[in-house]
């Protein structure tokens, strides 16, 4: 069987961008559009007394949505081409925009954000672009959409990149690939077309198909948040004891020296066990069960990771909080943190500064926080928390905020 | 140079995808109360069960295994559903759709009608009857629009029901199983899986299947554009005729309205070949269930459906 690797994406814009109409055609062109799907939309549109296939239909909504004419934040769809399977997380593009931009960004390797090649970069697009360097996606496309209706012209899709360029140095995003497209007409979705002979760079395809997310991960710090405890307490296995996990950043080998936190215990890895027998090394982002060689005592929440290089462990943190919940911060209520793999109360101590996603200028802080409010936020945590920057590990510098009264997820946070 | 072959093998989608749906049951069985996982027989769940060794072994399943029996499955798919559940030495709980109809909780127009949407009633007195805070499912995102739009870890309130305006924000891997007293969480660790990577995990982990997934000559009737199996609940009607062709089912569930489709795949090798070329989503092809409109899926799910 082939091996071939997993890429996950974002798209950002909105129905007018042609956002709806991009992904029906990523999906039609790489045949992944089944003919009872073809025939359903179809219908659609010949009942709403339009001609042909509107492949924007392909991403209609639920009965919910279309009766109180609201989009729910994420749907996810797949494809896969013969090098490679996707995700898509397509979120709508009006309102609520940060929250669920961010929720959609969390996991994505790849973010597109279309801009209207009539209309150029928009407040949206700045909006776009500085939740993308937020979330630290490591790659954005920057799909310039809509060039069939500026003649196709070189100067226009020119300009809007260099526009983007100027105002995206301010921001921390890696890797910036512009394309011309028309997702109506299919120019440089999947198909080259013969319109735009002046662009000799990747179609949106080709760009999803070869870009190298191998160090999309951060491989170099082995974190290791413990899950759970097996103790099979069995006879033919009554000395065992595992500590399961997944490897969400770095490898580890038999023999690494480890040290576990917060108790900063020591030990070494005896083995390195999965189901499908023992492994001499392990990387992320692999599932997998570590024994040590010395009984020690940890549980689930505490963090496994190399002695050689340790994150900081700290009762105060500073990070990006993104407000998600319609129920605004109240500094008098009860919040949980979940970091990893561990849960523990909070205090907001301070909100340092709040940043208008418009402007992206900072304005004061306040005592309090609304939907989509995006805040330099300090914390204090009632346990020691396996701290990490954000910006160098996604996934020991990401949490998530949690209403202990409502047991809703009202926050994401990013560690400074 | 001793760093050299850190990085021995690229992972692929498979690894990753199943890496996910590991460290998701690992966080259902730390965080949830009394969790149980469903376990129908069907490929999607026996996918589950091997995820769940791989996610837990040595030690037993922290979880029994829970079937909602409609009294229409296929009888092939009942003795492979017990024997898997032995094998792997689980504790296996059936609750059955008929106690709910004897005891007038589900009153069906007539015998032969479709039980699908009626799992829900058994399903939530099950959940009262052991008090499950949470239910690991075998949903896919790409099987249905509702299901795209779903979370993996899906808060439902003490009436059972999904709303999906009010789904909690889901970000990173970081899964909030918090629920209050009557309240419990469906979880869908295979939930970015396709069905093409179903066939693929099956093949390459060599999970044993029922035999209706592989090609066989069974009777059947042409209704619509769907082929219905005859059973002692499904005969023809006036005019129709009963043919016997090769066929094999894409999907399991109530014999009354899951269909197969015309095929010669006797291996998992040609069912691969199949999926990668076959021109009909999976449930477009074998459910009448969801032809009926636009939206029933989603209105299933809202009274309590997985």
């Amino acid at each position: 069987m082939k091996n071939i690797e997993l890429l996950r994406f974002i798209t950002a814009g909105s129905v007018d961008d042609g956002k709806s109409t991009l992904i029906g055609r990523l999906l039609h062109d790489s045949k992944s559009i089944f003919e009872d799907q073809l025939c359903a939309i179809e219908k659609t549109t010949k009942r709403r007394g339009l001609e042909g296939v509107d492949l924007s239909l392909l991403t209609d909504g639920l009965q919910a949505e279309r009766e109180q004419g609201i989009t729910i934040d994420v749907a996810y769809r797949y494809f896969a081409t013969p090098k490679r399977k996707f995700i898509i997380a397509d979120t709508p593009g009006h309102e609520q925009y940060t929250r669920n931009m961010v929720t959609g960004a969390s996991t994505a390797n790849l973010a597109i954000i279309l801009i209207d090649a009539r209309r150029g970069v928009l407040t949206q697009t700045r909006r776009h672009a500085y939740l993308a360097s937020l979330v630290g996606i490591p790659h954005l496309v920057v799909a310039v959409n809509k060039m069939d209706l500026v003649g196709y012209s070189q100067e226009v899709f020119e300009s809007i990149v260099k526009q983007f360029e100027e105002f995206a140095s301010g921001l921390n995003l890696r890797n910036i690939i512009p394309i011309p497209i028309s997702a109506l007409a299919g120019d440089n979705v999947v198909e080259r077309g013969s319109s735009m002979p002046w662009y000799g760079g990747e179609t949106l395809l080709e760009v999803l198909e070869n870009i190298e997310i191998d160090h999309d991960i951060n491989m170099e710090d082995f974190r290791f948040p413990v899950q759970w405890v097996c103790r099979p307490q069995t006879e033919e296995w009554h000395d065992f004891r595992g500590y399961m996990g997944r490897i969400e950043s770095g490898s580890i080998r038999i023999g690494d020296a480890v040290t576990v936190l917060p108790s900063g215990r020591t030990s070494r890895v005896r083995a390195i066990s999965t189901f499908d027998g023992n492994l001499v090394e392990a990387v992320a982002p692999q599932s997998v069960t570590l024994l040590l060689e010395d009984e020690i005592d940890i549980s689930r929440g505490d963090m496994i990771v190399k002695s050689e290089n340790r994150p900081d462990l700290s009762k105060e943190f500073e990070a990006m909080l993104c407000w998600l919940s319609e129920d605004r911060l109240d500094v008098r209520r009860r919040y949980l943190i979940k970091h990893a793999t561990k849960t523990a109360r909070i205090i907001i101590d301070r909100i340092a500064c709040r940043v208008n996603v418009n402007t992206l200028e900072q304005e004061s802080g306040g005592e309090a926080l609304s939907m989509n409010d995006i805040a330099r936020v300090g914390f204090k945590v009632q346990h020691a928390l396996a701290i990490d920057s954000y910006a160098k590990n996604r996934a020991t510098g990401s949490f998530i905020v949690i209403d202990e009264a409502t047991n809703n997820t009202v926050a994401a946070g990013m560690m400074i | 140079m001793g760093n050299l072959n850190i990085i021995s093998r690229k992972l692929t989608h498979l690894d990753v995808l199943e890496s996910e749906a590991i460290h998701i049951m690992r966080e259902v069985a730390a965080e949830c109360g009394n969790p149980a996982l469903l376990f129908s027989g069907g490929k999607d769940s026996i996918v589950l069960l091997r995820l769940a060794e791989k996610a837990f072994r040595p030690a037993k399943f922290p979880f029994p295994l829970l079937h909602i029996d409609t009294e229409h499955n296929f009888p092939e798919v009942i003795d492979f559903r017990d024997r898997r559940a032995s094998e792997l030495g689980e504790r296996l709980i059936v609750r059955s759709m008929e106690d709910s109809i004897r005891q007038n909780r589900v009153i069906l127009k007539h015998p032969g009608q479709s039980r699908n949407a009626f799992q829900s009633v058994t399903l939530l007195d099950a959940i009262a009857e052991f008090g499950f805070d949470a239910c690991i499912g075998g949903a896919r995102r790409d099987e249905e629009k509702a299901r795209a739009k779903e979370r993996i870890f899906s808060f439902r309130d003490e009436f059972g029901q999904w709303d999906p305006k009010n789904q909690r924000p889901e970000l990173w891997d970081l899964y909030n199983a918090r629920v209050h007293p009557g309240e419990n969480i469906r979880v869908f660790p295979i939930s970015n899986w396709t069905e093409m990577d179903i066939w693929q995990y099956i093949a390459r982990e060599r999970l044993e299947i029922p035999g209706i997934y592989f090609a066989h000559r069974r009777q059947v009737i042409r209704r619509g554009d769907s082929l219905l199996p005859v059973s002692h609940l499904v005969w023809p009607r006036e005019n129709e005729q009963v043919e016997e062709l090769s066929v094999r089912f894409r999907t399991v569930g109530d014999m009354t309205c899951t269909c197969p489709v015309e095929s010669d795949a006797s291996t998992l090798e040609d069912i691969i070949i199949e999926t990668a070329t076959t021109r009909i989503t999976e449930r477009g092809a074998t459910r009448m269930d969801d032809q009926t409109s636009e939206a029933s899926m989603e209105l299933r799910k809202k009274e309590g459906y997985f």
